[in-house]
């Protein structure tokens, strides 16, 4: 009989996983299933041209419908509910059966709710997917009011694009500054600069306490008494990642689905890549879970390899980057844990500058805004654990080219 | 319809036909050409859909953008012709062109 491999989830780690199996030499079936009623999608340009109404839908595809024909990649719409190991089955919510040889685990991450009275009115939005965004985009005019609760990544990037089109935006964050669990204190100022300039008003160290509105939203009121009237609201509080059935089906599961370098679980016949899991990274030397695209793809090639029992280890530098008004920010490395920061650039005054966090005299991660050459370096520095001093890479008398010739000479 | 041919490093070939307006790191894609990572997806901002393409075809892949050398003078296998493929709109006027690719997406 024909061997099935069965991808659970439409997201960009299965967009990678599938064809890599068929250049892995896989002959058997290869069935994605998924939820949503699109073959996988861009998700990075949500919270930017998409939502700025600069792509459509069709343009976010990752691989045309042809591409899956030609490679017989199959799709389901629908949702697993159940991994039955000792069976090899999975149960839909359907009621439907679908057996499986091999298995792999590509649920990626859902948003976090909030439980605020009134987040159910019309008008309070998340944004995950296609769907989410389109219902953000029926309540965008000009000149109406938006609340953007969360000052992450994907609430700067939506006020971002919902400035570009108009609106009165606020990002409210409850931390004492915006992007605080992700980055340094260097940044936040600078983007709340940048944001301010662009005429956004931020607050910070503030909760919301509740939205009000007859049927749709009106208000949005904070524990300190202050009220912003609203016409959208959009909650940007971070992502979980979705391990319910892997738990369930007695996977090991500990933030995140454990996957070794290989991208293999604790069952043989189950690999598993992207947001949902949670690897051992040899270049930070502890356990890691990602929430990033570049993540979910080269895990995505190292599970489709151990499918087909060829071992291709994943050990990729972790990458990101963010696009707000004319700024490209480019991250490379993770800087948890930095013991020294040092910038090249002016981050007081204009738009382009890179921050390099070190520890213990090593370069572990850099935010480049609009320094598309210091991030190309980094990586290099980062990845390979070459030496650069601090005082070098701030030293703008000293060219790009140079700084790498420095740091390869030892 | 024209065709456009990536070359592996490995020297295997890959003719992909051209749909005009779309890029060439998404025609690459869309027909699974091994080398082209693409990892953002057409933004801009990873430098990893670097193709070097045949010196008789430059005039026909327009201008490279002040970003895009940025990123291109910092790839260790830039050649004069290096451009990043999703910064590239094909056209019919493509059609024959050879592109090659590197060792190593960065």
């Amino acid at each position: 009989m024909t061997k099935q491999c069965i991808i659970i989830g439409a997201s960009h780690a299965a967009a990678q996983l599938a064809p890599s199996l068929r250049q892995e030499g896989w002959d058997g079936d290869i069935i994605i299933i998924g939820d949503e009623p699109y073959l996988p999608y861009h998700r990075p340009p949500l919270s930017k041209s998409f939502l700025a109404g600069e792509k459509t839908a069709e343009g976010l595809a990752i691989r045309p419908a042809a591409f899956y024909e030609k490679n017989s990649i199959q799709f389901r719409q629908g949702r697993v509910t159940a991994i039955n190991r000792s069976t090899q089955t999975l149960t839909l919510s359907d009621g439907q059966e679908q057996s499986y040889d091999k298995l792999a685990l590509c649920m990626g991450s859902r948003v976090r709710k909030v439980s605020l009275p009134g987040s159910e009115l019309e008008g309070v939005h998340y944004l995950r997917d296609i769907t989410d965004v389109e219902g953000i985009k029926a309540h965008v005019e000009k000149d109406k009011h938006v609340v953007i609760i969360g000052g992450g990544y994907i609430g700067l990037e939506a006020a971002s694009a919902l400035r570009k089109l108009g609106m009165n935006v606020v990002v409210l964050e409850m931390a004492e500054r915006i992007l605080q669990r992700v980055t340094a204190p260097e940044l936040s100022e600078f983007y709340t600069r940048i944001h301010t300039e662009e005429g956004v008003h931020i607050h910070t160290g503030i909760a919301v306490s509740e939205i009000t509105g007859e049927t749709h939203t009106e208000k949005v009121i904070c524990a300190d008494g202050t009220e912003f009237p609203v016409d959208l609201v959009i909650v940007g509080v971070g992502i979980l990642p979705n391990i319910e059935l892997a738990v369930e089906a007695g996977i090991e599961v500990d933030n995140g689905i454990i996957v070794d370098e290989f991208c293999r679980t604790n069952d043989a016949n189950i690999v598993a890549a992207g947001d949902c899991t949670n690897h051992f990274n040899k270049i930070y030397n502890r356990r890691i879970r990602l929430e990033s695209v570049p993540n979910a793809s080269e895990q995505g090639k190292s599970a489709a390899a151990s499918i087909c029992g060829v071992s291709k280890e994943y050990k990729s530098l972790p990458w990101f980057w963010s696009d707000q008004y004319n700024l490209k920010l480019q991250i490379a490395g993770l800087s948890l844990g930095y013991d020294q920061i040092s910038i090249r650039g002016d981050k007081l005054a204009g738009r382009s500058f890179a921050a390099f966090y070190f520890k213990d005299g090593q370069l572990i991660s850099v935010d480049c805004v609009n320094r598309p050459q210091e991030f190309m370096l980094s990586k290099k520095i980062i990845a390979e654990k070459l030496s650069i001093m601090p005082a070098q890479l701030a030293d703008e008398t000293i060219e790009i080219k140079e700084l790498m010739k420095l740091s390869s000479q030892h | 319809m024209g065709s456009i041919t990536f070359i592996e490093h490995s020297g295997d070939q890959h003719a992909v036909e051209i749909e005009e307006g779309k890029s060439l790191m998404q025609i690459a894609m869309d027909n699974g050409v091994p080398g082209v990572d693409a990892d953002c997806g057409g933004e801009c901002a990873c430098g990893t859909c670097h193709v070097i393409v045949d010196a008789n075809w430059t005039s026909k892949t327009g201008n490279v953008t002040e970003e895009e050398t940025l990123m291109l003078d910092m790839t260790p296998e830039k050649a004069d012709t290096s451009r990043l493929s999703c910064q590239i709109t094909t056209t019919e006027a493509m059609d024959g062109m050879v592109v090659r690719l590197p060792e190593f997406q960065m």
